[in-house]
């Protein structure tokens, strides 16, 4: 099977400051792709690239094969849907203003959203389940509520890949785990048409819990890249982020988790 | 509303006038039927409160759409047109004219290229200065150079006649539409026409530049043209407006906010409420500041007198805050 997103030998930074070089990976469609690293790995550079905000310094980003080098910022929308960490939004818009803005690279410059585009915005509002806050102000509404009407926005956009910058930061557990289900969910697809879903985040249960591919990005260098349980063990924790961790399966199913060593109540100490 | 303000505004001055006349005139130079009003009317209708009027209403709609559009362009609700200097340009070209005693004509000509050409000015050195924040680069370098500009219009205030020149400076920068003609309102046309056609063009996109260069790229927005093609459009107009009417502030700040309150910031609703909002308040305060004393009042002054108590009141009571 052909990769959906290929990246090669990608270097990236900002104009002469390089932070990441030689990165390269693949994901094919349906497949999620959760990218760990520590703070000022990269990561967020590295996305601002794959979407195009960036000029790579070097190699190339390919989508069904297609080198994006020279894509105009309406092909890329068309290809990439990007839901941010926080939605800058200033201004009163409703969730289904907000919602809708996603068809922005669906329509000419000057042309109104056709019914098309409307139907198109519903489904993503309800597809994500959040068809009641339509007419909600969009400053109104909850950082989780929030979250998912940026996804339903990335959704609507209809690409081909979705990249989410820590979409779970700043959200309470319970509005983590409704993130992480759509986001699973919108990769698994409805019949075929799933996405290929790029995330990051700072949490490798995550990346157990929905991931199939996990890329560490480490100093800007893409230091290992594999399935979750290769990736991710305790002797890679120490190495990256220098802490002691124990990765422990828990239930039926044996899904893993990491569990910090050193940190318990001085009660709990055995 | 707007056409209540337009009969008020006709009617009232030294000469009464009736919305009966306006109408009958108004049929009459469309052919339909004969002139029923006296010809002392006629003329103040037609050349004297008439030009005043409509310019007052264009002044008025021209300053508040590229107001409305200045906010959402920098995502600031505090955004008023003057932010790239526009018309601290202006005045600097005016006072300029004064002080070399030109014709009023050439004074306003000089008035709308400055302003061009320091919003010209600052974008350019936005665009020298890379590797910032875009936005933040425009509205510093907007700041700086019209307070650059405001020394060149005190030093030329110090340097004036005092007898003579001082008081026409002060009067202009004061704002007024006392000495409008049917020539001013012709000039005023065109641009305010024209910047409007891409202002009601890009009426989506607008609404997606409000979320930051970022998103609105990753949405597929060429950010960098549609931002240039806006502040052209904005510049024209309020450059335009200016130089016939003097500084006249409040409106490109004021009104786009209440338009914002009353029907969302969707800027293909937005967009039309601020011209027809900032059309009859400009109208409004200008039928008032000619009205109400003995004397004209200045019409930046008014403005300002009307709009900071309506302004706190917002801020104070606003339902939805800032926006």
């Amino acid at each position: 099977m052909s990769a959906r997103l290929l990246v090669e030998d990608l270097a990236f930074g900002y104009g002469e400051r390089v932070v990441g070089a030689g990165v390269g990976f693949a994901v094919a469609a349906g497949e999620v792709l959760c990218l760990l690293g520590p703070n000022g790995g990269g990561k967020t550079t590295l996305f601002k690239t794959l979407l195009g905000l960036l000029p790579p310094c070097g190699g190339r980003v390919r989508v069904d094969g297609e080198d994006t080098a020279g894509w105009s910022p309406r092909r890329r929308a068309l290809a990439f849907g990007y839901v941010p960490q926080a939605g800058a939004g200033q201004f009163p818009f409703t969730v289904r203003e907000m919602v809708l803005m996603g068809r922005t690279a669906h329509r000419g410059a000057f042309s109104a959203p056709a019914a098309s585009d409307h139907a198109a915005a519903e489904a993503a509002l309800e597809r994500l389940g959040i068809g009641h806050l339509a007419e909600r102000d969009w400053l109104r509404i909850s950082g989780g509520e929030r979250q998912m009407a940026l996804i339903a926005r990335a959704l609507a956009q209809a690409p081909r890949v979705l990249v989410l910058d820590e979409p779970t930061a700043s959200l309470d557990f319970g509005n983590q785990v409704r993130v992480l289900e759509q986001v699973r969910r919108l990769a698994d697809g409805e019949g075929g048409d799933g996405l290929t879903v790029v995330f990051s985040t700072h949490h490798p249960e995550q990346a157990f819990a929905i991931a199939d591919r996990v890329a560490l990005l480490h100093d800007g260098r893409l230091t290992r890249f594999g399935t979750p349980e290769a990736v991710i063990t305790a002797a890679m924790m120490r190495e990256v982020y220098g802490t002691e961790v124990e990765v422990v399966a828990v239930g039926a199913d044996g899904m893993r988790v990491c569990l910090p060593v050193g940190l318990r109540r001085p009660a709990q100490v055995r | 509303m707007l056409v209540a303000a337009v009969c008020v505004a006709f009617s009232i001055g030294a000469y009464p006038v009736t919305p009966g006349d306006l109408a009958g005139l108004l049929a009459a130079k469309l052919g339909l039927g004969s002139a029923a009003v006296a010809p002392a009317v006629e003329t103040v209708i037609w050349d004297i409160r008439g030009p005043r009027v409509l310019t007052a209403m264009l002044v008025g709609a021209g300053l508040a759409a590229s107001g409305a559009a200045y906010q959402g362009l920098f995502r600031n609700p505090l955004v008023s047109p003057d932010i790239l200097g526009v018309s601290s340009g202006a005045a600097l070209g005016a006072v300029l004219g004064i002080f070399a005693s030109l014709p009023v004509l050439a004074i306003q000509g000089m008035a709308f290229a400055g302003g061009l050409l320091a919003v010209g000015v600052v974008l350019a050195v936005a665009s020298a200065i890379r590797g910032r924040d875009p936005v933040l680069v425009l509205v510093l370098g907007g700041v700086v150079i019209g307070a650059l500009l405001g020394s060149g219009v005190a030093l030329l205030k110090y340097l004036a006649d005092p007898y003579n020149q001082l008081p026409a400076i002060t009067f202009w920068l004061l704002g007024s539409l006392s000495a409008v003609n049917r020539g001013d309102l012709a000039a005023l046309v065109p641009p305010v026409a024209v910047a409007l056609i891409p202002l009601v063009l890009l009426r989506w996109r607008l609404d997606v530049m409000t979320l930051g260069d970022e998103e609105a790229t990753a949405l597929g927005v060429p950010v960098r043209v549609v931002r240039i093609v806006v502040i052209a459009a904005a510049t024209l107009m309020t450059a335009a407006a200016v130089s016939v009417s003097g500084i006249v502030g409040w409106v490109g700040l004021l009104v786009p906010h209440l338009a914002r309150l009353m029907v969302g910031p969707a800027f293909v609703r937005l967009l039309p409420t601020a011209v027809l909002l900032g059309a009859a308040y400009l109208l409004a305060v200008d039928t008032l500041a000619r009205s109400l004393g003995p004397v004209e009042l200045p019409l930046g002054v008014l403005t300002a007198v009307i709009g900071t108590p309506v302004f706190l009141w917002l801020l104070a009571f606003g339902k939805r805050g800032w926006s």
